[in-house]
């Protein structure tokens, strides 16, 4: 037993422990100046806006589970959404936004641009879904608290979501100002529901509904390993959206058609997931039933030594996925953990399991990105990737918290922006028929969606 | 750089152009005048001719088309050998020992090549035709009227006709290109030296079956696609597997990337690739454009015949193939969105059926596979899915992996997967695709089961010999019969 005070611990607290630790990943990188969270935790890592849209979403837990006084978190909330507020919407190559977007990655003291990266889309989505969640929690009639919601308002409001169609039938997933709209759209299922929700509910640059028709049309409904579910590879897929917006039981169209939800879903992928690794079909070492979770995420890059004995391409950081690949034997622990609202027996079995094999996923109990058995060096088990990303931590604080309480997704069952994009996708049924919004507590476990 | 003047080669055009021909003498009007002496002209040739009447056909060139002479014949003799040069360097994944010292061959690969493009060059000859009653003429004709055109200086007249001009390959615009002595599938098979770094601007069918099949031949080959996957059309998972497999085979792949610019310096040929804001330049000593083909119609003045037509759709047709003039046809790649030998094979058929019998077969009632010939190779007949959600209909698909196949473990051909679509809640089948080692051979059990309406629950009672990895098929049509099981319990 490599991981004995784990094992040893009932699965509450094992997930509080989880939990918190993750938390303390963005009260590690956050630059008090402008409120921006480090992409990872790597020296000189540039701020990510995807992650400072998980912290804007895990300030609230946090306050919930009293790991940080309302205060502290409102006050770094207002730092975040000040600086968005105010940055440069230029468009320039050194600026930080165009047209109410964000680029993807950002100088964590200035605030610029960096690493040539895009304009994004997706990213700024999640930036708005954790201003949301932040505008939902923080509604008391304080002046900072009124303040941090009329900051939100105003920053979703600028976005110019029609403007990222460029004229064709979706989203397009970037912009750069050296050669305008990226050629990449987003076909397919993936993360961008939330995107298409958000664009949808916009009051000033809405999308049409017909745009998202236009994406679900590129779904793939599959039947694989006797598993019906609308496919996407990578598990991350599965959970992105899912962390803020709770799926169950209400049905666009497509889902109609299908006669399940996005969760059932969700809990089918990771199903399909578990079923891939006990296949194993490269014969990958340490996948089993209860060691999986291929999803984007960082592995390793350097070439396998001569006299190997085998050929496989090592991907670095790639989007990972199942049944298709890519498939270099890498995994992450943090993606069973963000399974634990759609598969919670199976997940934390995972869990349990994978933090008892390679307990070097784990560095003050905050998960790795990635960790790789195949590739294990001689004093570990398995080679696992430096650092920390925030994405990750920010999705086990979401999804466990999700898991424990429903808090993030009550909060956003109630926000109008919400419901607006979700009936404008043609969501129907459950939660959102439902006149009376609840009002309980946010930790109460007495969900009414459940 | 030319093709040796060899026996094969001299008894292919034997073939295909006897050095000694003389045109007959035309007839006072043809019942049936065919332009164009491919694929498409000859078997409409020979379909006309067996109904009886006068029969006369016009090539410019070669007879036998691209497909025979620089198309998928040559091609697959490349890509059959290639195949072989990579599992030699692959021999330990198959339990065998890599030679010691692989050198390949080019000039005996070409040869080789020749050899299998004049043995099948003798079902298109000029004798075949002749001796089935059919006039054939060499020379460059065009329309100067709505039943007449001009060969040669000599006014040949018809009562039908059919154009089957064929398709030529495209050229991508590109500044300096022209000057840079590019090849395409047009000349490619005339190299008597391998390329020793190459560039495939194209990743379509042809730039991807070309591309792996000198990578494998031991070019440095780097394929260039402007898209941000290769074979667009395909399923995005089909095209990812592909990626891999290049990536496997050494070629640098250089995907959502535009080509440019071309500059030659002492040979050597500069390309500037663009990737977004990504700017980079590649030194290769040759240039493949593989970006596709377009219809042939220039110098046939179809205007004058009364014959609508675009430069990119090229000769426009209804339903059943008949031109804007009704005396005239058009058949295969001169007027087909999909230009595949079996389509043009088809579609000839039906012409001349529907020319010279007053016959109503529809263009739409064709059920059309086709297969991309790279490793693994790609098959797709029917509708995509997304094709099927855009016209409404809800779609299930029924996936099996090639891993999960016996025989494709055994194999260790275990890249790749059988799709197949069905209607939702029902077992009719909509499409498939199929990535596989040979997933050309198996993608005519499911287009057998379209044709016939066979419903995908029926295919799960097809005994296959086992062990095959044609049994994904069953495999897929078992989780169709179980899937309604479960939907009725």
């Amino acid at each position: 037993m490599r991981d004995a005070v784990s094992a040893q611990m009932n699965d509450s607290d094992l997930l509080d422990h989880l939990q918190h630790a993750a938390f303390s990943y963005f009260l590690k990188t956050f630059n008090p100046a402008n409120g921006l969270i480090a992409d990872t935790s790597r020296e000189n890592a540039p701020c990510s806006i995807a992650v400072v849209g998980f912290a804007l979403s895990v300030y609230p837990i946090a306050v919930e589970r009293g790991w940080m006084a309302r205060a502290d978190a409102v006050e770094r909330s207002l730092a975040a959404l000040r600086f968005f507020r105010h940055s440069d919407q230029s468009g320039e190559p050194r600026a930080s936004g165009y047209k109410g977007f964000y680029f993807h990655f950002l100088d964590m003291h200035s605030g610029v641009r960096v690493w040539n990266s895009e304009l994004s889309m997706i990213d700024t989505a999640l930036l708005l879904a954790g201003a949301l969640t932040s505008g939902s929690y923080f509604a008391a009639n304080t002046n900072e608290e009124i303040e941090l919601r009329e900051l939100v308002d105003v920053l979703y409001r600028r976005v110019e979501w029609c403007w990222a169609q460029a004229g064709k039938s979706t989203l397009r997933q970037g912009w750069k100002p050296e050669c305008g709209f990226l050629n990449y759209g987003w076909d397919g299922y993936n993360e961008g529901i939330v995107l298409y929700l958000l664009a949808l509910a916009s009051p000033t640059h809405p999308i049409g509904s017909g745009q998202y028709e236009a994406w679900t049309a590129t779904y793939q409904w599959e039947n694989l390993y006797d598993i019906d579910f609308l496919y996407a590879g990578p598990l991350f897929v599965h959970q992105f959206s899912h962390a803020w917006v709770d799926f169950r039981g209400i049905r666009d169209r497509f889902m109609r058609e299908k006669r399940s939800d996005y969760f059932e879903n969700s809990r089918r992928a990771t199903e399909v997931q578990r079923e891939y690794a006990r296949r194993n079909p490269h014969g990958l070492r340490g996948y089993d039933e209860d060691c999986w979770g291929l999803t984007a995420c960082d592995g390793p890059s350097q070439l396998l030594p001569e006299g190997a004995g085998e050929r496989r391409d090592l991907s670095g950081y790639a989007a990972r996925g199942v049944p298709y690949g890519p498939d270099d034997g890498t995994l992450s622990g943090w993606a069973a953990v963000a399974s634990l609202p759609f598969a919670p027996e199976i997940a934390l079995r995972a869990v349990r399991s994978m933090r008892e094999r390679y307990p070097e996923m784990l560095t003050s109990d905050q998960y790795a990105s990635g960790f790789n058995p195949s590739m294990g060096a001689t004093d570990r088990a398995a080679w696992v990737s430096e650092g920390h990303f925030g994405l990750d931590q920010g999705i086990v604080v979401m999804m466990i918290e999700n898991h424990r309480s429903g808090m993030i997704w009550r909060l956003l069952r109630e926000a109008p922006v919400l419901r607006r994009g979700l009936r404008r996708a043609g969501f129907r049924g459950g939660w959102l028929e439902r006149v009376s919004i609840s009002t309980s507590h946010p930790l109460s476990d007495r969900d009414p969606a459940r | 750089m030319t093709t040796p003047r060899d026996s094969a080669e001299l008894a292919r055009l034997n073939q295909l152009r006897p050095p000694t021909w003389c045109n007959p003498t035309p007839a006072v009007i043809y019942d049936f005048l065919i332009l164009g002496g491919g694929t498409t002209g000859i078997v409409a040739a020979h379909a006309a001719a067996a109904l009886g009447g006068k029969v006369a056909l016009i090539e410019r060139h070669l007879l036998g088309g691209n497909c025979l002479n620089i198309g998928c014949i040559p091609s697959k003799a490349l890509i059959r050998t290639s195949r072989l040069y990579a599992e030699m360097r692959d021999a330990e994944r198959f339990g065998a020992q890599s030679p010691a010292d692989i050198q390949v061959d080019f000039a005996a690969t070409m040869q080789r090549m020749r050899n299998i493009r004049a043995r099948l060059s003798r079902t298109s000859s000029a004798h075949e035709l002749v001796a089935a009653g059919v006039h054939v003429f060499f020379g460059d004709a065009h329309f100067i009227g709505a039943d007449a055109l001009l060969l040669d200086g000599t006014i040949v007249r018809f009562r039908k006709a059919l154009i089957a001009t064929g398709a030529h390959p495209d050229i991508p615009v590109i500044d300096g290109l022209a000057a840079a002595d590019y090849f395409t599938n047009a000349n490619v098979f005339d190299l008597t030296e391998l390329p020793r770094r190459l560039l495939v601007i194209g990743g379509g069918p042809l730039g991807c079956e070309m591309a792996q099949a000198f990578a494998r031949l031991g070019a440095r080959t780097t394929i260039v696609q402007n898209w941000p996957l290769f074979l667009p059309r395909e399923e995005r998972d089909a095209a990812q597997l592909l990626s891999e497999a290049f990536a496997r085979d050494g070629i640098e792949v250089r995907l959502n990337t535009e080509v440019a610019s071309v500059r030659v310096e002492s040979g050597v040929k500069h390309v500037q690739l663009v990737s977004d804001d990504y700017h980079s330049t590649l030194a290769v000593d040759a240039i493949l454009t593989g970006t596709g083909r377009v219809p042939t119609v220039d110098g046939l003045d179809l205007k004058a015949a009364g014959v609508n037509f675009d430069p990119v759709r090229g000769v426009h047709v209804n339903d059943f193939l008949r031109t804007s003039n009704r005396k005239i046809y058009a058949a295969g790649d001169v007027c087909l969105e999909y230009k595949f030998n079996d389509l043009a094979d088809a579609t000839a058929e039906m012409a001349v059926h529907n020319a010279l019998r007053f016959g109503r077969r529809r263009l739409s009632s064709l059920t059309i596979p086709w297969c991309t010939y790279t490793d693994p190779e790609v098959a797709h007949v029917g509708l995509y899915v997304r094709q099927a959600r855009e016209r409404g209909i809800p779609v299930q698909t029924f996936t099996v992996l090639m891993q999960d196949v016996d025989r494709a473990v055994a194999d260790s051909e275990e890249t790749g997967f059988v799709k197949i679509h069905v209607r939702d809640g029902s077992d009719r089948i909509l499409g498939a695709t199929i990535v596989a080692r040979h997933a050309g051979e198996m993608i005519g059990e499911i287009t057998l089961a379209m044709v016939a309406g066979v419903g995908l629950r029926t295919l799960s009672r097809v005994l296959h010999p086992y062990p095959t990895q044609a049994q994904a098929i069953t495999m897929a049509a078992a989780a169709c019969r179980r899937s309604s099981r479960n939907r009725e319990a």
